[in-house]
C-alpha cells in the first residue's frame, strides 16, 4: 500500500474538506438541476457520497461496465445531508447516510424503499448485515461500511506500557489534561459516557444524563478542544496527545509516513458502532440507475478496490475475503471480538431527543 | 436646480427595479420565511406547523442563552475595542502619507480580503499552534539564549515548553481581531482622508500638542466614521460562528454556534430562527445607537 496517500486527505469529515465539498455541492447544484429537466435519466447517476470515500476508478469502472456515468457530489456531516434534502431531493439518486439516519429518513419519507431483485449482490454482505435493527429486513439501505469509535493516541505521550483502554482518559480523569479533544457531536459524547457509566447508549435515563452532564463540566478544564471530527489533525500538529476518533480516520492516519508514532484502542467498556448505508433518497430522477450503481457498490472486485482505499471496515463478506491479512487482521479497522459485544448501534430515539442532548451540550460549553 | 426623481418615474423605475426585486427575493422573502419559523412549532422531522406560538422565544431568553448572548456582546465588544485601538493609528498614518504610498497600503489592508475566510483562519491555526510559527520563533530565541547563558558561565534555562496559543478565549479574539480590522480601519480612513487638514494645522499653531490636537480636533471630526467602523465591526464579530469554532476551546461558544447546531444537528428550525431573529434585533439596536451619533454629531456640525 502506498505509505503517505492518506496524510493530506486525512478525513472523510475533516473540516477542510467540508469546505472543499461545500463549494462542490455548490457548482453541483447548477449541474443538477441543468441536466434533471432535459435528461429524462438512464445514462446518469447523481451520487450523494462523504469525502474520500469511494474507490480510485470505481466510478470510471461503473460507466466501462454499464455505461452509466456517475456525477459524485460531497457531503461532510448527515446534518449537511438531511438538511440537504430536507426541503425535497434536489436530484440526487443515491445517497449514503448512517444508520440513525436512514431511521429517521425513511420515517420522514426522505428515502423510498429498495427492490432487493435489482440488488442480488445483497448476497455478498456478512448475515449480520443482511438485516438491521435501525431498518429491518433492509428495506431502505444496504450496508457500505461500519465504523466505531475509540481513543486515538500517541504512544510517546503515555507512560511506559500504557495504553489508554477506557472512556475514563477522556471522560472523567485529569491525567491528560489539556492533552484531550474529543467530537463535539453531542449526541455521540453523551452516549459514550453511557457506555462508560455501565448503561446502554440507548434509552440513558434521566438520572444519568445528569450525571454525565455533570462530569463533563468537571472533566471540562482538562479537555482543550471540542473538534469537528478533525481530531486525528489535532492528534499528528501536536496539539493533544489523545483523541476521540473514528476508526477508519486512525486507520488512515496510522497508515501514513509517520503513522507509527499513534495508536487507536477501543476501551474495554465498549463503544458506538455506525454504518453507513446506500439509500436511495425520494424523487431520485434515476431510480433503476440508481439500483444499478448500489448492486455495483456491493460486487466484490468493486468492493475491494473501494476498501483498499478507504480502509475502513466491510460489511461485505465477498470483499473481506479478497483483502489479504494486513487489513483483515488489522485490530484498529476490526476491534477485538469481546469489545464488539459490548458496543451497540445507537438508535434514532426521536427530534426531540436530539434536541435535548443538544442543549445538555449547549449547557457544558456555556457552563 | 438637481432633478427629483417624481420628474423623471420612468427611468427611475428602470434603475430602481433591478436592486429592489434582488432585495425582495434574495433578501426579504427568506427572511420572512424565517421569521415565520420562529413562531412555528416542529410537528415531525421535516414539517412545520405556524402556530403562532411564542414558546421558540420564550426559550432563547432563557438564562442558558441570554448568557450566551452576553459572553457574544462581551467578545463583539473586546474585539471592537481592540480594532479601534489597532485601527486607529493606521487609518491615521494612511490618510497622512503620499498618494502613491497611500495606495499600497489600502492595497495592503485590503489584500486578506481576497482570501477565504476559512483560509485565513487555518492559517493563523498553523502560526499559533504549538508546532507553529509563534512558537518555532520563541523556541529559537529561548535556544539561543540559552546557548548564551551557558557560554557565560550560567546554567542553562532547559527546555522548551511551547505556549498554548490556541484553543482558549484569546484565541478566538485574536482571530476576530485579524478578520475584521479592514472593516474598522476603511470607515476610519475614509472620515480621516476627508476631515479639513487646516482645522489640524490650527489647533497645532494655537499651541495644543499633537496628542491634544488628535483627541480635541481629529476625534470628534472623525466621530462618524469612527462610528459606522465601530458598528461594521461589532454586528459581523457579534455573528461571528468559524472563528470560535476553529480556534475556540472548550468555552468559547458564541451564539451563532448555537444557531448553527439548531438548524444542523437539533434539527429545530423554529428556536434556531427565534434565536437568529434575537440577534438580529440586537443588531437593529446598534444601528439605530450608530445612527442617533450620527445625527447628533451632524446636528452640531
Amino acid at each position: 500500500m502506498a505509505k503517505g496517500k492518506y496524510l493530506t486527505g486525512a478525513s472523510r469529515r475533516s473540516l477542510l474538506k467540508q469546505f472543499g465539498a461545500a463549494a462542490i455541492g455548490i457548482s453541483f447544484a447548477g449541474g443538477l438541476s441543468a441536466c434533471g429537466g432535459s435528461g429524462g435519466g438512464g445514462s446518469t447517476v447523481n451520487f450523494y457520497n462523504w469525502d474520500t470515500y469511494i474507490g480510485p476508478t470505481t466510478l470510471d469502472d461503473f460507466n466501462a461496465a454499464t455505461g452509466t456515468s456517475v456525477n459524485m457530489s460531497l457531503f461532510a456531516t448527515n446534518d449537511e445531508l438531511f438538511a440537504r434534502l430536507r426541503a425535497g431531493n434536489p436530484g440526487f439518486d443515491v445517497i449514503v447516510p448512517s444508520n440513525e439516519f436512514v431511521t429517521r429518513m425513511a420515517q420522514a419519507q426522505m428515502i423510498q424503499e429498495l427492490d432487493h431483485s435489482l440488488i442480488p449482490n445483497m448476497s455478498n454482505l456478512l448475515p449480520e448485515f443482511q438485516d438491521a435493527a435501525f431498518d429491518p429486513g433492509r428495506r431502505y439501505s444496504m450496508p457500505y461500511t461500519w465504523l466505531v469509535l475509540g481513543i486515538g493516541y500517541r504512544k510517546s505521550a503515555m507512560p511506559a506500557g500504557f495504553v489508554p483502554n477506557s472512556w475514563r482518559y477522556l471522560f472523567d480523569s485529569p491525567q491528560f489534561t489539556q492533552r484531550i479533544a474529543v467530537l463535539s457531536e453531542s449526541a455521540d459524547l453523551i452516549r459514550l459516557c453511557a457506555k462508560y457509566q455501565g448503561i446502554s447508549l440507548n434509552g440513558i435515563p434521566d438520572a444519568n444524563l445528569t450525571s454525565i452532564e455533570q462530569m463533563l463540566i468537571r472533566q471540562k478544564q482538562h479537555i482543550k478542544a471540542f473538534h469537528e471530527d478533525d481530531g486525528q489533525d489535532l492528534l499528528a500538529s501536536g496539539e493533544i496527545d489523545i483523541v476521540l476518533e473514528y476508526n477508519g480516520d486512525m486507520a488512515q492516519l496510522m497508515s501514513a509516513e509517520g503513522g507509527d508514532q499513534f495508536d487507536f484502542v477501543v476501551p474495554t467498556e465498549g463503544t458506538l458502532i455506525n454504518s453507513d448505508c446506500l439509500c436511495i433518497p425520494t424523487g431520485a430522477p434515476n431510480v433503476a440507475g440508481a439500483h444499478a450503481f448500489i448492486n455495483y457498490l456491493l460486487d466484490a472486485e468493486a468492493g475491494k478496490k473501494i476498501t483498499e482505499e478507504i480502509q475502513y471496515p466491510t460489511p461485505n463478506a465477498a470483499v473481506a475475503a479478497l483483502m489479504g491479512a494486513d487489513y483483515q487482521n488489522n485490530p484498529v479497522i476490526f476491534p477485538p471480538a469481546d469489545i464488539m459485544a459490548r458496543s451497540e448501534y445507537g438508535a434514532f430515539e426521536g427530534d426531540d431527543r436530539a434536541r435535548l442532548y443538544e442543549e445538555i451540550f449547549t449547557r457544558i460549553s456555556a457552563a | 436646480m438637481e432633478q427629483s426623481w417624481k420628474q423623471a418615474k420612468a427611468a427611475f423605475a428602470a434603475i430602481a427595479v433591478p436592486p429592489v426585486a434582488w432585495l425582495v427575493f434574495f433578501f426579504l422573502v427568506p427572511l420572512a420565511v424565517i421569521w415565520a419559523y420562529s413562531f412555528g412549532e416542529n410537528t415531525g422531522p421535516i414539517t412545520i406547523d405556524f402556530t403562532g406560538t411564542f414558546a421558540n422565544y420564550a426559550r432563547a431568553v432563557e438564562p442558558l442563552y441570554l448568557q450566551i448572548f452576553l459572553k457574544s456582546l462581551i467578545v463583539a465588544g473586546i474585539t471592537t475595542v481592540l480594532c479601534l485601538i489597532i485601527g486607529f493609528p493606521v487609518a491615521l498614518a494612511i490618510a497622512f502619507a503620499s498618494p502613491k504610498l497611500k495606495a499600497w497600503l489600502l492595497l495592503l489592508i485590503m489584500l486578506p480580503f481576497w482570501t477565504n475566510l476559512l483560509i485565513r483562519t487555518f492559517a493563523l491555526i498553523a502560526v499559533l499552534r504549538e508546532q507553529g510559527y509563534v512558537n518555532f520563533a520563541l523556541e529559537w530565541l529561548w535556544n539561543n539564549a540559552s546557548g548564551f547563558m551557558t557560554l557565560v558561565g550560567l546554567q542553562p534555562l532547559g527546555e522548551y515548553e511551547p505556549l498554548t496559543l490556541l484553543y482558549n478565549n484569546t484565541a478566538v479574539i485574536i482571530g476576530l481581531v485579524y478578520v475584521h480590522l479592514p472593516f474598522m480601519v476603511l470607515p476610519l480612513y475614509s472620515a480621516l482622508d476627508r476631515m479639513d487638514r487646516s482645522l489640524m494645522e490650527a489647533s497645532l499653531d494655537l499651541g495644543a500638542g499633537h496628542m491634544r490636537t488628535i483627541l480635541m480636533v481629529v476625534v470628534p471630526l472623525a466621530a462618524p466614521g469612527i462610528a459606522s467602523g465601530i458598528l461594521i465591526t461589532f454586528i459581523p464579530a457579534l455573528g461571528a460562528y468559524l472563528t470560535p469554532d476553529l480556534l475556540g476551546g472548550t468555552d468559547s461558544q458564541m451564539i451563532a454556534n448555537v444557531i448553527e447546531r439548531q438548524f444542523k444537528r437539533a434539527n429545530d428550525w423554529p428556536f434556531g430562527a427565534a434565536l437568529s431573529f434575537l440577534l438580529m434585533y440586537l443588531t437593529f439596536i446598534a444601528i439605530a445607537a450608530q445612527a442617533f451619533i450620527q445625527r447628533k454629531s451632524e446636528r452640531r456640525g
